[in-house]
């Protein structure tokens, strides 16, 4: 492929093109070096990989001891299991209180679906560490919920949620439920109603029609939605910081806590490296329905 | 799909959903007016928290950053943004491009602690070659640009896509080059987008935490840094105030932006109607 006799398009392709490789993706070709070296008491606080010896010659000084360690310390893989899981049921509940919102929204009409959109849209642009901050003040022992439950007589003791996994859901499901409503309406609303009406004059019940014509046609989105929220949520660092407790510890606070507690860079990256690993299945699905869908 | 009644139990889990979502900043807003210091006792109308905010010098230097970071990177993102978008919309096939697609796309689902450590470990080992960029306020507009490039480039090739070429073929036809017919067609088409792409980058800028506290370095500190170690401690009425007031802005900000795409929309239908006639 020959870029057409235009070399002004380049002026065009280059300037985003380079800067996302360098400020993108070769990074990640530099966290995959460091998770090789060891720590070292100087700055930056790691050991050479690359390096030349006294007579110019190229050497490479690889540890496979970070990996290992993560085999072996077992807070990895707890943290890891931990942060599938509950980015996994996170997900669903998110799905299953999206999707009937998407659908309500994609049967309203016009006028009512743009302010429905910018009402669904307000929170996902607003700050997040400001809502996570916020429902906080909902869920502490003497918080909105506890306050107004004792009020009304219908507990004695303020609940316990902050500091359980239970904040942490929460915290996800209100933080990410945008992410699932909107590509979920991007695809219902384009749904063909004549088809539904087809199914109905052919003798099929509402219930039916749904399951056979709605939920299949609408599968991209459910998928593009699910994917939205579960990426984020494996990495998710601002909710169990704040809303969790020593219990929820997720992979995103072990990064965390290994780079700037402990100062041990090279763990971090190979933590970061086999995380990346983890998730590229789920991204690769993102972007193969996401291209998709702008091809369309 | 056609206006239908939806069926209560739908309207009211679409209710249930929006409320769960809106009560927690309704009620931060509440309490950010309350006199009283304990969280919990409501100690009358009052609007002091707002007032010390100003004589926080702490807050107030981080907010500083903050905002010139969003400033900055968000114009670099319009700039390499909108340069994506062309690029991806207008040439059909060149080398890279798929490339360029996933880089697009990556930053939106990336989780942010994973940008953050690999950016880290690239700015340390650039300073280590270059003695470029100290870590501060450059690392954070350099890591900023590239997820706000990705939100920008994904608004305007939507608007792109949907432009009518044939205006700026008709330019072209009358003489223009491509550079100029561009400019003065095509780009006052998807201005509106592009200033959506800015208005969307300036307020994910102004909320970063996780890929800032990783390479801002020792020194630097923005406004989500300085929030996030008070919040941390313990909740403190003056963050009620604070939060408030960037809730109210940001707000103020997307329905600009949605106005200003809807307006656009409308003011191009009613065009397109009036020329058909």
């Amino acid at each position: 492929m020959k870029p057409t006799g235009r070399p002004g398009r380049w002026l065009i392709i280059l300037p985003p093109l380079i800067f996302l490789l360098v400020f993108f993706l070769i990074p990640f070709a530099f966290a995959f070096k460091i998770s090789f070296a060891e720590t070292a008491a100087r700055v930056p606080p790691f050991t050479d990989v690359i390096s030349f010896t006294r007579e110019h010659h190229l050497q490479l000084t690889l540890t496979l001891g970070n990996y290992r360690y993560l085999l072996t310390d077992q807070v990895y893989g707890v943290a890891y299991l931990y942060s599938l899981r509950t980015a996994f049921f996170s997900t669903l509940i998110c799905l299953a209180l999206g999707y009937p919102m998407a659908y309500a929204i994609a049967r309203s009409s016009q006028s009512a679906q743009g302010l429905l959109l910018l009402i669904i849209m307000l929170p996902f642009w607003t700050s997040f560490l400001l809502r996570v901050y916020a429902l906080e003040g909902i869920i502490r022992d003497t918080g909105f919920l506890n306050t107004a439950l004792l009020y009304l007589g219908l507990i004695s003791h303020p609940l316990r949620i902050m500091r359980t996994s239970l904040a942490v859901y929460l915290g996800i499901i209100y933080s990410y439920l945008p992410f699932m409503v909107l590509p979920l309406f991007a695809t219902l609303e384009k749904l063909d109603p004549t088809l539904l009406e087809a199914a109905a004059d052919l003798g099929s019940t509402p219930r039916r029609a749904f399951l056979d014509i709605t939920l299949p046609l609408s599968l991209p989105g459910v998928i593009a939605g699910s994917m939205l929220v579960f990426i984020p949520a494996v990495g998710e660092f601002v909710i169990p910081s704040l809303l969790g407790g020593p219990n929820t510890l997720m992979i995103g606070r072990v990064l965390w806590d290994e780079f700037f507690g402990n100062h041990d860079w090279p763990v971090a990256s190979a933590v970061a490296i086999a995380f990346l690993l983890l998730l590229a299945g789920p991204i690769a699905i993102y972007q193969y329905y996401n291209v998709r869908q702008l091809e369309a | 799909m056609t206006e239908r009644r939806s069926s209560a139990a739908l309207l009211s889990v679409l209710f249930f959903g929006i409320a769960l979502l809106y009560l927690p900043i309704l009620v931060l807003i509440g309490y950010s007016f309350n006199a009283s210091p304990l969280v919990n006792v409501w100690g009358g109308f009052s609007t002091t928290w707002y007032g010390q905010l100003l004589h926080n010098r702490q807050l107030l230097r981080a907010a500083l950053l903050s905002l010139e970071v969003a400033v900055t990177a968000s114009s670099g993102a319009v700039v390499l943004g909108t340069l994506a978008a062309t690029a991806l919309v207008r040439f059909a096939r060149f080398p890279g491009r798929l490339l360029l697609t996933g880089m697009v796309n990556a930053p939106l689902v990336m989780p942010e602690i994973i940008t953050g450590i690999t950016q880290l470990l690239l700015f340390v080992s650039m300073m280590q070659l270059l003695s470029w960029p100290h870590r501060g306020f450059t690392t954070i507009v350099l890591s900023h640009v590239t997820f706000c490039t990705a939100y920008v480039t994904i608004t305007v090739q939507a608007r792109l896509a949907a432009a009518d070429r044939s205006l700026e073929e008709a330019a072209m036809d009358l003489g223009a080059g491509p550079a100029r017919a561009f400019v003065e067609i095509t780009l006052p088409i998807i201005a509106p987008a592009i200033l959506a792409g800015w208005l969307l980058s300036f307020t994910l800028s102004l909320d970063d935490l996780v890929i800032s506290s990783f390479v801002a370095g020792p020194g630097a500190s923005t406004l989500p840094m300085v929030i996030y170690s008070k919040v941390k401690l313990g909740v403190s009425p003056d963050i009620n105030a604070l939060a408030s007031l960037i809730v109210c802005a940001v707000g103020v900000c997307i329905i600009g932006a949605g106005y200003l795409m809807t307006r656009s929309d409308r003011r191009r239908a009613l065009q397109a109607q009036l020329a058909a006639r």
